[in-house]
């Protein structure tokens, strides 16, 4: 018995030697992926990025079989989901509110990387890796909203759409190109839902190589420095169960949020039909567009204003860079640190004023917040790394500096 | 390992013809590849039956001076509004020179009296408020985008806003003195 596999053990031996799948989970995210043991509940974020990943693409590919893209069709059956559809109000729900969710995430996910430099030597990859997921999700996430083709659908798409009208040149032809046509229409619906059941799993793609880039420097932690062996566990059994408490915890949020407030997040005007002669008084995005929104209406200048929002996100592939300190985490960087907070709040500040009308107070705010926006990553990042001195690091997770201030 | 990089050495003359070869073949793959795009690319634009929606015929004849109607052409609404003579004064008192997007009100007529605009704001594409005298115009008189607050006057020339140009004057004829074709 003591050296005799079961018939069990010999066909999973027989597969793995032909496909060893199990072994590869194993070491990806199981028992053979050694994870620093001083892990706080930040690093749960990228689990449940997958996980509300996976929500939405089944969610999604379930409506898939409900809907119609088609300009007369399109709101109608989003409302036959709503009404007659077994369980069809639910499964929306969980999508809809789904992306907000999944953008909650995965920007709690992007300010643990900032807050605990995740994006210096050796992560650079790993983080563009990131970026382009959150970019991904964006195109995704907006194409999306235009399928219920409500009244901040079709007004979203047109707005969104005549951004690249500001292309020098060529920008009327692209964007008759991304219409089909001369306005949004038919042509536009129907490529965008194409391209909203596609792009998903483009996203799945990129995770992959993200959670390969990961494994190669391994995983970073709230101290920021380099790991011994010592101080590693294995991922699974430890980081698996703190992970699924994890996501009991945010379970809990979501499902408020679906059974008790499924509209909260969402423009009531998105429950008025397309009218393509008629502007909303507000056209409002979905809120995790609204800080780029803001920086968009920023200037008075169509080309200038694009440049900014395009700008301000795709500063994030050069923050390696611009952030001279070689000290990652926040904990040992006392200017730094304080930096983080007042960007976090610009960003609130900015998204506030990206829901307001264009004037005013929110018009100065936006004004402001613009450009701290870009300061902060532009000069405050390259000079406080040159002219802060941070608190001394401990030369492993288990040897805290306070245990010996004699050395 | 040895044995194959002998046999891989080759004479030098040899070489560049092998580069020419490579370089060749490379050169057309890739010229190959991004010309059988094309067509991927192309079928995006407009189909032939979206372009052969692209003209309508409309009359002006039941509008009163002071009013606006609103038409829609190529899924997009074309403005028709027919101005008063104060109106077409105030449009035609400024120095267009002087604007932002310098055109004279002449040239953005036939008619002096019926402006012709596609009411589509060239910021990001909102229709302005102003067609309606219960809507406000803007500053200037004539349309407010609410969207980014572009303000254009009664010759539906930007003013003041984002918008970097004025509101398009579409393509159109005068059948008789008031049916016009556009497009
Ligand atoms: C990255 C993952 C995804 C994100 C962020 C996302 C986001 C969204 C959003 C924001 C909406 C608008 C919801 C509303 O207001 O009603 C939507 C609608 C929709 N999505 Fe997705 N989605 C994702 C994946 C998918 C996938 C894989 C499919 C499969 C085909 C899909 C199919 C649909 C359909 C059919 C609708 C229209 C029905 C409706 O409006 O509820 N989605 N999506
Ligand atoms: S779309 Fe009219 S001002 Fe922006």
């Amino acid at each position: 018995m003591s050296n005799e596999k079961g018939w069990g053990m010999r066909a999973f031996d027989w597969f793995e030697e032909r496909l060893p799948i199990v072994s590869f989970i194993d070491h990806s995210v199981g028992s053979k992926y050694p994870a620093p043991n001083n892990l706080n509940y930040f690093w749960n974020f990228g689990s449940l990025a997958g996980f509300m990943l996976v929500v939405l693409m089944m969610t999604g590919i379930v409506l898939a079989m409900s809907y119609t893209p088609h300009v007369d069709h399109a709101f109608e059956s989003v409302e036959r989901i709503m009404r007659d559809v077994n369980s069809g109000w639910l499964i929306r729900y969980l999508h809809a509110n789904g992306g907000s969710f999944f953008f909650i995430v995965v920007l709690i996910h992007i300010f643990r990387g900032m807050y605990y430099g995740s994006y210096k030597a050796p992560r650079e990859v790993l983080w563009w890796l990131g970026i382009v997921i959150y970019l991904l999700m964006m195109a995704t996430a907006f194409m999306g909203y235009v399928l219920p083709w409500g009244q901040m659908s079709f007004w979203g798409a047109t707005v969104i759409t005549n951004l690249f009208s500001a292309v020098p040149i060529v920008g009327d032809e692209i964007v008759t190109l991304l219409w089909g046509g001369f306005s949004v229409d038919n042509p536009t619906l129907n490529r965008f839902f194409a391209l909203h059941y596609l792009l998903p799993f483009a996203i799945v793609g990129v995770v992959v190589l993200h959670i390969w880039a990961l494994h190669i420097p391994g995983s970073n932690n709230p101290m920021g420095i380099e790991v011994t062996a010592n101080d590693k566990i294995p991922f699974h059994p430890y980081y698996t169960s703190k992970d699924v408490f994890g996501l009991g915890v945010f379970l809990l949020f979501y499902f408020t949020v679906v059974f008790w407030f499924p509209n909260a997040m969402g423009h009531p005007d998105n429950y008025i039909p397309a009218n393509p002669l008629q502007t909303p008084a507000h056209i409002v995005p979905e809120w995790y567009f609204l800080p780029f929104y803001a920086i968009l209406r920023s200037i008075d200048d169509k080309l200038t204003g694009v440049i900014l929002m395009f700008g301000s996100i795709l500063i994030l592939f050069v923050v390696p860079w611009l952030d001279t300190s070689r000290v990652r985490s926040a904990n040992f960087r006392p200017i730094f640190k304080v930096l983080f907070w007042i960007f976090l709040l610009d960003c609130f500040v900015l998204g506030w004023c990206g829901s307001q009308l264009p004037e005013g107070l929110p018009l100065i705010l936006t004004r402001v917040g613009t450009f701290w926006y870009f300061f902060h990553f532009l000069v405050l990042l390259p000079v406080v790394g040159w002219i802060e001195t941070p608190r001394p690091l401990p030369s492993s997770i288990s040897t805290p500096v306070i245990a010996s201030p004699a050395e | 390992m040895g044995d194959l990089a002998e046999t891989q050495s080759v004479p030098t003359e040899d070489e560049s013809r092998r580069d020419f070869l490579l370089h060749a073949t490379v050169a057309t793959g890739v010229v190959g590849a991004a010309v059988s795009l094309w067509p991927l690319i192309n079928s995006l634009n407009p189909a032939a039956d979206t372009l052969a929606l692209s003209s309508v015929e409309v009359s002006l004849a039941g509008l009163e001076e002071g009013q606006a109607a609103t038409i829609s052409w190529r899924g997009k609404p074309v403005f028709l509004r027919y101005r008063t003579p104060a109106e077409i004064e105030e449009a035609r008192s400024e120095r267009w020179q002087d604007l932002p997007d310098p055109q004279p009100d002449e040239e953005r007529v036939q008619d002096d009296r019926y402006l012709i605009v596609v009411g589509v704001c060239t910021h990001l594409g909102c229709i302005p408020l102003g067609q309606k005298t219960t809507e406000t115009r803007g500053d200037f008189g004539g349309y407010f985008c609410p969207c980014h607050g572009s303000h254009y006057d009664v010759s539906a020339r930007i003013r003041r806003g984002p918008a970097p140009s004025n509101l398009e004057v579409p393509e159109y004829t005068y059948l008789s003195e008031t049916n016009v074709r556009i497009g």
